[in-house]
């Protein structure tokens, strides 16, 4: 089947590139990385920048556990390359005030943890954008975030119970 | 001020629960690491499942002498990944027995020169008849394990099972089929070796530390000195962390042996779905002699496990597997007959369930096609078919823990509003409308902790250290996972001494610094090692010279007291397992109590089929248990909700295509998941019959909830569409071609 790759193929024609600064706002400050230029938004983030909240889960934008915001938008980090990036506003799960997760700790939305971050990311631009609500379900709107443990009773009843 | 507040049953909140939504939580990859080589695998092709490696080709693009280069002749000791079985290579070794088995290892500090490295690398297969439909004879070209590719053969014999059917009034036969299934735990298997002076420290995701201490011993034939396994934070498991982390960890650490620097292996997707374990497939026939009435007269089974291309776990899922098989019911006449079957395909292993999952999918599938057979309602023949105290299992188990199985039975009926839905959808459906709903129920048990004498051959062991400031720390080899083990720990270690659960600390899974108390498995760490923190606990107690009653505040001053009198002196309460008295197993005859207790429940599924699409929709799912006791209720609930949403995809839409005995949808674009959007809520109540020997009266939990949701979804399906599915995963297309359920649909 042709749409079913080879296994280890996941980058595996890249070839080397030269260097590229990059220049963006990262949580509110401005930053600039000097990176190969098919490195991906989540690389950089995890391996220059040691941002390591964001997870890679599949490589293919499929789990949503490398989620970030994107000019204020939910983005798969691992679709994103570097050079894309340029000028524009990053904010990543360690940017988040701790206080508003809370009532996702409380429902049990998080049990190992690896989707959790972008599982946050999504749920917390949820909320900050209630008028979503209005026209899809949570489920709906989280259906880009696999979750593996929760069953995703826990992170629906999170998202509505901190509901404004 | 309120002091050391009894946290039982009450919602404690998840301790590392904070650090994982903010992000903070460090996994393998996520550690920080000064001047460390990437480590990959290059693994045997496709086509060739089995054959001889005649060549091994570097390619001329690469220069070769910036890369560490191992093969299986770099190993110190024996070339065997130390299991149940010393029969799977760490390196493969000339031969292959199935596609992406591991022939070389790189290293190199650019990831991404090291891919292209691993492409450039050719592995030359001279094939052989390879094996792989494991429910068809092998021919004599194909036999590679013993006379006729059985790896394990288990047979389990209560009464008279021939002259029971010979004579049963109703005979009703049926054979079932489970796929493959992927765990897809969020976070990928990952590793670091490095050494840190004589002493190899292996760093990285795992369920079982001391697995991994155990093959580094066996083939890199080294003493436990200098090794020290550390878990760190395990973004998921469910078996799959089992006992594959040992390859992973044998692999870092021969090439950090030959790099004489660090190394780190991280599994991208794709490697991690082609050339990780899955669950075993496996085929069930069922031949039920009933009265008329519906009284189980007798139970006849066979069992039939693909066991991959190596033995890995494959003995104890079939065992598992057989002791599972005839459900929770009471039968004079039982046989249970089960193989596990040498194939070319990559290994398959543990995942949570461990067998049972496809032996109960079998069993209550059949219950409601005898149902239909009798005409009976399917509820009813459960009622009258559960075990009741007194009565006994296959293995000739007598059950007596005072749990009432009608009662779950009838509690899952209630809230899910059986009789009244199963009334509306009847009239529905009569409607021909291109929909059609349907409820479907399963019961099921599941038994905690290893099986027959595995806990006993564990040999657990357990610490409780008293410290200077009044804290305890738990010092335990279990794992967490997602699960809850660090929560769990607080909370036992915490009402048994009266102290605050911010008082606990639970050591890391270092085996350095704990004993070891077992593998985190099989439903065993709450209500078996549990019980050793309590246990430890109180010989804890014991030392400081308290009374049985201490706790609180006279704890909290005696260890204070204890270690101004004992300056640098270490405080630590020690206790191994004990079997509980009255449990007896016998191996060679598989008869006695196989586990000290089972955790029983009663799944309602309710579904819309789309007659135009053949989709499936689970439009509401009940899940009612007996797990002796709920310790912490929103991480308990949290278990049966991922379990149950992992058994709606195991039943709907996980599907692993295979070529050449290798999984080829190896991918989350096109192995199928549910998402949120997939599932409804999953409502969840418990009933709690204490078990005396588990933690604070806990049962086992954490692979209940994946038995149950397979079978009660297709019969749900079955009771929609009047259809007669025998096979998982139920996919469109399978449902699609179904022919009495495409008779029906051309109606």
């Amino acid at each position: 089947m042709r749409n079913e790759r080879d296994m280890t193929t996941n980058s595996a024609f890249r070839t080397p590139h030269s260097a590229l600064e990059v220049s963006f706002t990262l949580n509110g400050t401005p930053t600039t990385v000097s990176v190969p230029d098919s490195e991906r938004l989540l690389d950089t983030l995890r391996y220059r920048l040691g941002l390591t909240g964001a997870k890679e889960g599949c490589a293919e934008g499929e789990c949503g556990a490398c989620t970030v915001w994107l000019d204020g938008l939910p983005a798969n980090s691992c679709l994103v390359p570097i050079y894309q990036v340029r000028g524009r506003r990053v904010n990543t799960v360690e940017a988040l005030d701790p206080a508003a997760v809370a009532p996702l700790l409380d429902a049990g939305a998080t049990q190992c943890g690896a989707c959790t971050p972008g599982v946050v990311m999504t749920a917390l631009w949820i909320l900050q954008h209630p008028d979503v609500l209005a026209t899809h379900t949570v489920r709906e709107l989280m259906a880009g975030n696999l979750c593996r443990c929760t069953g995703y009773d826990g992170i629906v009843d999170g998202i509505e119970a901190a509901r404004p | 001020m309120k002091r050391g507040p009894p946290s039982t049953g009450a919602a404690v909140q998840r301790r590392e629960g904070l650090a994982k939504l903010t992000g903070r939580e460090r996994y393998v990859d996520d550690l920080p690491l000064e001047d460390f080589l990437w480590g990959m695998t290059v693994r045997s092709p496709p086509p060739s499942p089995r054959g001889s490696i005649t060549a091994i080709r570097f390619g001329r693009d690469v220069d070769w002498s910036q890369f560490v280069v191992v093969d299986h002749r770099d190993l110190p000791g024996p070339n065997v990944v130390y299991l149940i079985e010393q029969d799977q290579p760490v390196l493969a070794a000339g031969v292959v027995r199935h596609v992406h088995e591991p022939v070389l290892l790189l290293a190199h500090p650019d990831r991404d020169a090291l891919r292209r490295a691993v492409h450039a690398v050719e592995v030359v297969v001279e094939p052989e008849a390879p094996v792989l439909d494991f429910r068809l004879p092998s021919r004599s070209d194909e036999i590679q394990y013993g006379p006729d590719n059985v790896l394990k053969h288990l047979r389990i014999e209560k009464g008279d099972v021939a002259r029971a059917l010979a004579q049963a009034p109703v005979v009703v036969e049926g054979e079932y089929e489970t796929g493959a299934q992927e765990h897809v735990y969020l976070e990928t298997q990952g590793m670091i070796a490095a050494l840190e002076g004589e002493v190899l420290v292996i760093r990285g995701s795992m369920q079982c530390p001391y697995y991994v201490l155990n093959a580094l011993k066996h083939a890199l034939a080294r003493d436990e000195t200098r090794l020290r396994v550390i878990q760190t934070p395990t973004g998921g498991g469910f078996g799959g962390k089992e006992e594959f982390p040992s390859h992973l960890a044998l692999h870092a650490a021969l090439l950090a042996l030959k790099a004489g620097r660090a190394v780190k292996m991280i599994y991208d997707r794709g490697e991690d779905m082609a050339a990780t374990t899955k669950r075993h497939p496996a085929r069930v026939r069922h031949r039920t002699g009933l009265t008329r009435d519906g009284r189980l007269l007798a139970q006849d089974i066979e069992v039939l496990l693909d066991g991959g291309a190596y033995v890995t776990l494959s003995p104890v899922v079939l065992s598992r597997g057989l002791i599972h098989a005839a459900g929770p019911y009471f039968c004079e006449n039982v046989r249970i007959d089960g193989r596990a079957v040498f194939t070319n395909a990559v290994p398959f292993g543990a995942f949570r369930g461990f067998g049972a999952p496809q032996t109960l999918f079998a069993c209550e599938r059949h219950m409601d096609v005898i149902a239909r057979t009798l005409g009976m309602d399917p509820a009813l023949l459960r009622r009258v078919n559960l075990i009741r105290d007194g009565q006994s299992t296959a293995t000739g188990q007598v059950i007596n823990d005072g749990s009432d199985r009608v009662a779950v039975l009838e509690r899952a009926l209630d809230v899910s509003g059986w009789r009244e839905k199963r009334r509306a959808h009847a009239a529905f459906n009569a409607a021909r409308a291109p929909v059609r709903r349907g409820l479907g129920l399963a019961t099921f048990y599941h038994g905690g902790g290893f099986t027959g004498g595995g806990e006993v051959y564990l040999k657990s062991r357990l610490q409780v250290a008293g410290l200077p400031d009044g804290r305890i720390e738990v010092r335990s080899a279990n794992i967490e996972m997602g699960q809850g083990t660090l929560t769990v720990f607080t909370q036992i270690a915490a009402d048994r001494l009266g102290l605050a659960p911010d008082a606990v600390v639970i050591a890391e899974a270092d085996t350095a610094r704990v004993p070891n108390s077992g593998p985190t498995v099989a439903s065993r760490t709450t209500m078996v090692v549990g019980r050793l923190v309590e246990r430890a606990c109180d010989d804890l107690r014991r030392r400081l010279g308290l009374s049985e009653s201490a706790r609180g505040d006279s704890v909290r001053a005696a260890l204070r007291d204890w270690h101004r009198a004992h300056p640098d002196q270490s405080l630590v309460g020690e206790v191994v397992y004990e079997k509980p008295p009255g449990i007896n197993w016998d191996d060679a005859t598989y008869r006695g109590d196989a586990y000290g207790a089972f955790a029983w429940a009663a799944y309602v599924a309710e579904v819309e089929v789309d007659l135009r699409t053949c989709a499936v929709r689970v439009t509401d799912f009940v899940a009612v248990q007996d797990i002796g006791k709920v310790i912490n209720e929103i991480l308990a609930r949290g278990q049966v909700q991922g379990g149950v949403v992992q058994g709606i995809g195991w039943a709907l839409m996980e599907e692993c295509k295979w070529q050449d005995g290798a999984m080829v949808n190896n991918q989350l674009t096109n192995y199928i998941i549910p998402t949120s959007d997939d599932v409804p809520p999953i409502r969840v109540a418990f009933l709690e019959t204490p078990y005396p020997h588990g933690a604070q009266g806990a049962k086992g939990l954490g692979e209940l909830p994946i038995d149950g949701p397979a079978p009660a979804i297709l019969n749900a399906i079955a009771e929609a569409t009047g259809a007669d599915p025998r096979t998982i995963p139920l996919t469109p297309e399978r449902l699609m071609t179904i022919a009495e359920f495409g008779m029906r649909n051309a109606e």
